[in-house]
């Protein structure tokens, strides 16, 4: 483009000052996709949901148990196919920063309620024949330095005390990027083994799978209206609602993620705007003399808007790349305190959406006025 | 032939009849031109002379397109300027004037080679033909060999042989000169009076010029004077000797 060059002297003219406000995009962007990260980390046990379960908890808290014996119960109903229950177990691994989820599984279902994470079919046999089994997440077991044979201790911190030994059988994977490989599946068996008396048979919550999502609604309200008036009253919601407000116990992530990145963007549309005005008003007169022989005050405007976008794109490229090599540090940070930390594609394309429309926001005004400029009285002003 | 009477001939190159510009100052209206009439021909060079505030630069900027007046018209080379479009102007700009301002008013940032270019980037020629223009005006200005200097290199003389460069390079019906020798030394004003000299000489350009030198006016083929808003021949008027000319 014959125009290319004239624009690439235009912007190297302040080398400061450009590298200055590609900074100022860079970080802002890097903010960006890191907010964009972990609002997609809350939220990922909503979008990864599936359609066709249910989770069936007690009405009063997630944390009252719901006795083992409504398994049966609940599989009668119409429309349900599938029935598994898990137990929050909690355990420490020799440090408390060593935080990852750990669950008590019924071996019996867990892969049919849950076929998107995969374990060989070896790996599930030798687990179902070893009490003291686990199945890790691949993530989890990458992390630690885990591979099948080893043992690991856990301290329990809700069921009684001490430490409980458990080998390590197999290793699961999710199918999708985006799937949890960070939990820690031990023996329902196992664990009744070793809770008091008084918790024994019961269960933290059933995963339900029905024949079809449709059905979805009317089986969660047959479920509930099995169980109400009893000791132990349900409340069914699906897998997606379930996840929701789980993460909803966090506090409004989403509002304080979109509220911080909003302000950072404002924040950078008024420096870029600011840096381009003062651009476009050192220029005045160069910009009179392009209008003078001949340039249109489309071409005017035309050159400040590519001026703004070149800086908005190198910005938001820089940015977003140093949020990719810094994805892992922040992960490692962060001790599996959340899922794994994905980049998505849409990030990346909503990042670069945003930069360009902050960069054309920016340069607008500074370029209208450019475009608007009286060539007589710019050149008055030299 | 240079008339100020409004008795020249429809064949005149720059026509001007009954021009007015007013502008509005604290509340009052100052009338700077007042019904002037001018005829140009082409290959004239006339020097525009008169006190600061006579009104000879809002003139050439009248002349030139950058400004519209309160009344009257301009028409150059059978188009009245007067009515067209913002953007027709820019255009019949492009095309028609080459500008030399008194602070030579070259970009920066670009090399003399890149200055020149600029009017040829908004024609249709390639890459290679722009680069042979550009190196023609260069050559004609005498400044090949200081075509990748910015103009923070360039003395100031050599800066205004530049803009006249990017004056020419695209062969324009006439040049507006604003003071070019405004901001230059005895020399270096006689070398830039003697390039201009030459183009009207030896290439046929039509130049107007406004000055204050009278040492400079009187390089011009014609001197006219801005008196209350209407201009009046120099009582000794320098023709500039017809010679053999060259197309640019």
């Amino acid at each position: 483009m014959k125009f290319s060059r004239l624009i690439l002297a235009n912007l190297l003219r302040k080398k400061i000052r450009l590298l200055l406000t590609i900074g100022s995009f860079a970080v802002a962007l890097f903010l960006f996709a890191f907010l964009a990260v972990v609002r997609d980390a809350f939220s990922r046990g909503a979008d990864i949901a599936s359609a066709d379960r249910l989770f069936v908890m007690n009405r009063t808290s997630i944390i009252n148990p719901v006795p083992l014996s409504y398994a049966d119960k609940i599989h009668r109903i119409p429309g349900v196919k599938m029935v598994t229950h898990d137990n929050w177990f909690g355990g420490i691994y020799q440090d408390e920063r060593n935080f990852f989820p750990q669950f008590v599984i019924d071996p019996e279902n867990q892969r049919q309620v849950f076929p998107e994470l995969i374990v060989s079919d070896a790996e599930w046999q030798n687990f179902v024949k070893d009490r003291q089994g686990v199945i890790v997440g691949a993530r989890t077991a990458e992390r630690f330095g885990w591979k099948i044979g080893d043992r690991v201790p856990l301290k329990t911190t809700i069921w009684g005390s001490g430490n409980w030994e458990f080998n390590i059988d197999g290793i699961y994977h999710g199918k999708r990027p985006q799937d949890d490989e960070t939990q820690f599946w031990m023996q329902w068996d196992y664990f009744q083994e070793h809770v008091p008396d008084a918790l024994k048979g019961q269960v933290g919550w059933y995963v339900v799978r029905v024949d079809t999502p449709d059905d979805a609604v009317r089986v969660s309200k047959n479920i509930d209206a099995e169980f109400a008036n009893s000791p132990y009253e349900t409340k069914t919601e699906t897998e997606s609602a379930f996840a929701a407000s789980w993460v909803k116990q966090f506090g409004n992530i989403r509002f304080l993620i979109v509220s911080i990145g909003m302000v950072v963007f404002f924040t950078l549309l008024l420096v870029t705007g600011n840096t381009m005005a003062i651009s476009v008003r050192e220029r005045t007169s160069e910009l009179a003399v392009f209008k003078a022989i001949g340039f249109s005050d489309r071409k005017i405007l035309f050159f400040v808007l590519a001026e703004s976008l070149v800086i908005a794109l190198a910005g938001g490229f820089v940015g977003l790349l140093l949020a990719v090599l810094a994805m892992p540090i922040l992960a490692n940070a962060l001790n599996g305190m959340l899922p794994q930390l994905v980049l998505a594609p849409s990030v990346f394309a909503l990042g670069f959406v945003t930069a360009l429309a902050v960069g054309l926001a920016s340069g607008l005004l500074p370029g209208l006025g450019a475009m608007r400029l009286q060539i007589v009285n710019a050149l008055r002003r030299v | 032939m240079v008339r100020v009477d409004g008795t020249g001939g429809p064949n005149s190159l720059i026509r001007v009849r009954g021009l007015d510009k007013t502008y509005q100052r604290g509340g009052g209206e100052i009338r700077v031109l007042q019904g002037l009439n001018l005829d140009v021909d082409k290959g004239d060079f006339v020097a525009f002379m008169g006190p600061s505030g006579s009104g000879k630069t809002t003139l050439l900027n009248l002349l030139g397109g950058l400004d519209v007046p309160t009344r009257g018209t301009i028409t150059v080379a059978g188009d009245e300027i007067t009515h067209m479009s913002g953007n027709k102007l820019t255009e019949w700009r492009a095309r028609h004037v080459g500008f030399v301002f008194q602070m030579y008013n070259l970009i920066p940032v670009l090399t003399a080679f890149q200055n020149v270019e600029l009017p040829l980037l908004l024609t249709k020629l390639s890459k290679a033909q722009r680069r042979k223009h550009v190196e023609t005006a260069l050559g004609v200005v005498g400044l090949t060999d200081r075509m990748n200097h910015y103009p923070r290199q360039l003395s100031g003389g050599q800066e205004q042989r530049v803009a006249i460069a990017r004056a020419i390079v695209a062969d324009p019906t006439f040049l507006l000169c604003d003071e070019p020798t405004g901001d230059l030394d005895r020399q270096s004003a006689d070398e830039i009076m003697a390039l201009i000299e030459e183009l009207v000489k030896e290439y046929g350009k039509t130049v107007l010029m406004v000055t204050h030198d009278p040492v400079v006016a009187r390089r011009a083929g014609t001197t006219l004077h801005l008196d209350k808003g209407l201009l009046v021949e120099s009582a000794e008027p320098q023709q500039v000797a017809a010679g053999g000319r060259h197309e640019i």
